[in-house]
């Protein structure tokens, strides 16, 4: 079973590898590397045939989101699920950047939390292991309205909700 | 007040069928204690030292006479026939077994109210002045601003998973009666001298364990500003707040880490990035429509005026109440009324279903159906014209809620204490109980004049003892129950933390204690002072000096 979600669907062939720091890059494929190693090995990876996506956690610093704008994917790491911190980036991404292309969410990644990383502008969740990604589909339909609207949407204040 | 349209409508009761499956799957061995844990907390429920507590929301401690209702049907149903009102204007049931959870939250949202972050690391309920809209000293009516907070922040999507808890006071009054400096941000609506309205910002206040008087970061913001410039605050802070200690994460840690020049430097940054963003700055229209739900009432004009003066020369226990539990009006002709949840025979600031009924009634006969909790644990009705206002009070006299003690050393605030709190290192409530019976006369409350005694059981403070004129905090000692006190605190105006007396005492030595420290005071006051002002003037030397004799 696929543990992957994106954009509200489940995805059975994902592309992407997610690299460690010491592993050596493919000659071929989509893979992601973190944002320490793509600073210093950008150029290498880079002229490879496949496409390259950054991970990031809640230690980046925000004023390097703009760096990133040119990725077709950017990872946004949860290590536990109360680590709030990349909600920001996400939103941020969206909002302030525009950012379009794909961002996922890793790690401690459950169904009660993905309405709102969605919200904030992650369109893919790689599920945590241990649960069905099916179930968590479930986790869009639970509200049908919000007061902060998603992050291309305005603040719905009574003026503008009628 | 507030009231629903179809949208918030729609979202209360799909939080509800959210909470209703996330109960069954943990109960359904689904979710881990861990994961359903953060899920209840934010809708209010702990589990606590006997069975699961509910804690509800009351937005500004604003009611209406209908909710009023449900809160006592819940006490009834559900529970043991009581409820605690809260410190943060908020309402806290015991008993209820988790399984009923649901259902409850079932029968709150048909009256508009719900447990939504009353609890965990997310922006808690906003708290106000509860003479807001009928305070004499009033420059603007918070309410409406703490709507538009309450709606910004409700399941907001970027801040539910913050470092720690996150509590907004808002007051429109030139005397903080909403303890805005203690607050991880108190908001505090001014004009400025272009009689433009705004509010003054500070940060970082707060009690519990490092007790922090707020820093004011913004001398004024415009209105239209204000959600803003809240989504840069807490925006910096969920960034940067500290996520490796529990202890060290709320706000003012990071304000004090930075200091708050810096902080508002970073604040600042932010906000310019967001401050002419459409979907966060307020327009005119918006900023009225709020405003609209939170009209004057209909006034009586025939109103009685000289009716209440020999009902006062003729009843001495009427004259007593009026003093002490009503307050002036802005409305020539109304009084605003504090209903004390503080009769020596209840714990502080509970109330049975049947007194919550009463007062529901008589919000209905009296006060244009609505009642307001206070942070002093106390309900107000905030429209009572003066010729009513003796009926009101023998009804209120039958319900044991007329104890004219408000703003005396009987008007304590009290956390439930190791009674029900599985945080709680010591009782507050028996303590609270032998203070009272040491205290039993009224008179002499009066001649003591105003006296604001907190109690704690736990040095997270929920009882707000550091601000407290009198300050009693329970800590436990090697499995005893002792009391560190501490005098000089003030959450008003003139916000302080209060200084240590000494060493803890023991349980049956509070009451002695305290008589110590009355003493020491009426002997060294001079004219009118007022505790605090003694205090102030010669610090905490004779007080210590006589206590530990």
């Amino acid at each position: 079973m696929p543990n992957l979600i994106r954009n509200r669907a489940l995805v059975n062939d994902d592309p992407w590898l997610h690299l460690d720091d010491d592993d050596a890059v493919p000659t071929s494929g989509d893979v992601t590397v973190s944002w320490q190693r793509w600073q210093t090995e950008k150029g290498e990876i880079g002229a490879l045939n496949g496409r390259l996506g950054v991970r990031l956690d809640g230690d980046f610093p925000i004023e390097e989101l703009d760096t990133l704008l040119g990725l077709p994917l950017i990872v946004v790491h949860f290590p536990a699920f109360k680590d709030g911190r990349c909600y920001s980036h996400a939103r941020l991404l969206r909002t302030r950047h525009d950012y379009d292309g794909e961002i996922r969410a890793t790690g401690d990644v459950l169904r009660d939390q993905i309405a709102y990383m969605e919200r904030c502008g992650i369109n893919a969740f790689e599920i945590r292991k241990d649960r069905a990604a099916e179930e968590a589909l479930k986790a869009f339909d639970e509200f049908s309205v919000d007061y902060q609207g998603r992050s291309n949407r305005a603040f719905p204040l009574q003026a503008r909700r009628d | 007040m507030y009231q629903y349209d179809h949208y918030d409508q729609q979202l209360v009761d799909e939080r509800v069928a959210q909470f209703r499956d996330q109960t069954r799957r943990y109960l359904a061995g689904e979710l881990s204690e861990d994961e359903f844990l953060v899920l209840r907390l934010q809708n209010g429920v702990y589990i606590q030292r006997h069975a699961p507590m509910l804690r509800v929301s009351i937005p500004y401690g604003l009611l209406s006479s209908a909710q009023l209702r449900t809160l006592a049907h819940i006490a009834r149903t559900y529970d043991k026939g009581y409820g605690h009102f809260s410190t943060r204007q908020n309402i806290q049931y015991n008993w209820p077994p988790l399984e009923s959870i649901p259902d409850i939250l079932a029968d709150l949202a048909k009256v508009e109210m719900h447990g939504i972050q009353t609890s965990g690391n997310c922006i808690r309920n906003v708290t106000s002045d509860q003479f807001a809209g009928v305070a004499e000293d009033e420059v603007e009516d918070p309410r409406p601003y703490c709507e538009l907070i309450r709606q910004w922040a409700t399941l907001h999507p970027e801040f539910a998973y913050l470092p720690r808890k996150f509590k907004i006071a808002v007051t429109g009054s030139a005397r903080d009666r909403a303890a805005t400096q203690v607050h991880d941000i108190g908001l505090q609506l001014q004009r400025n001298a272009a009689g433009e309205l705004g509010v003054r910002v500070l940060v970082g206040g707060g009690l519990g364990r490092t007790p922090i008087i707020g820093e004011v970061i913004r001398e004024f913001l415009p209105e239209r500003d204000i959600l803003s410039y809240l989504d840069a605050i807490l925006r910096v802070y969920n960034l940067r707040g500290r996520r490796d200690n529990m202890y060290k994460a709320r706000i003012k840690i990071l304000v004090k880490a930075m200091g708050a020049e810096a902080f508002a430097e970073a604040v600042e940054k932010e906000w310019q990035h967001t401050r002419n963003d459409p979907a966060l700055q307020l327009a005119d229209e918006d900023i009225a429509r709020f405003k609209a739900h939170f009209p004057r009432p209909e006034y009586r004009t025939d109103v009685d005026t000289a009716a209440v003066d020999p009902l006062l020369d003729g009843n001495e226990a009427f004259k007593r109440w009026y003093t002490r539990n009503t307050v002036s009006h802005r409305q020539p002709g109304y009084r605003a009324v504090v209903v004390s949840l503080k009769s020596p025979a209840q714990a502080p600031g509970d109330a049975t279903d049947a007194q919550m009924d009463a007062v529901a009634k008589l919000a209905d006969r009296f006060s244009f159906g609505e009642a307001r909790v206070t942070h002093q644990q106390n309900l107000v009705l905030a429209d009572v014209a003066v010729d009513e206002l003796e009926a009101l009070w023998r009804d209120l006299d039958a319900r044991d809620l007329a104890t004219p003690n408000v703003g005396t050393l009987g008007d304590m605030i009290c956390c439930p204490g190791l009674d029900f709190c599985s945080l709680a290192n010591a009782g507050s409530i028996d303590v609270a109980s032998d203070i009272n019976r040491r205290f039993d006369d009224l008179d002499y409350l009066y001649d003591l004049g105003e006296l604001r005694v907190n109690l704690s059981g736990c040095m997270n403070g929920c009882g707000h003892h550091s601000v407290g004129h009198i300050g009693i905090l329970g800590v436990d000692k090697k499995g005893e129950e002792f009391y560190q006190i501490t005098l000089g605190g003030s959450s008003a105006n003139d916000a302080s933390l209060g200084d240590r007396l000494g060493p803890a005492v023991s349980k049956d030595k509070v009451a002695d204690t305290m008589e110590t420290i009355i003493h020491t005071y009426t002997e060294l006051r001079e004219g009118e002072e007022s505790f605090l002002e003694t205090y102030r003037r010669v610090g905490v030397k004779p007080f210590k000096e006589r206590a530990y004799a």
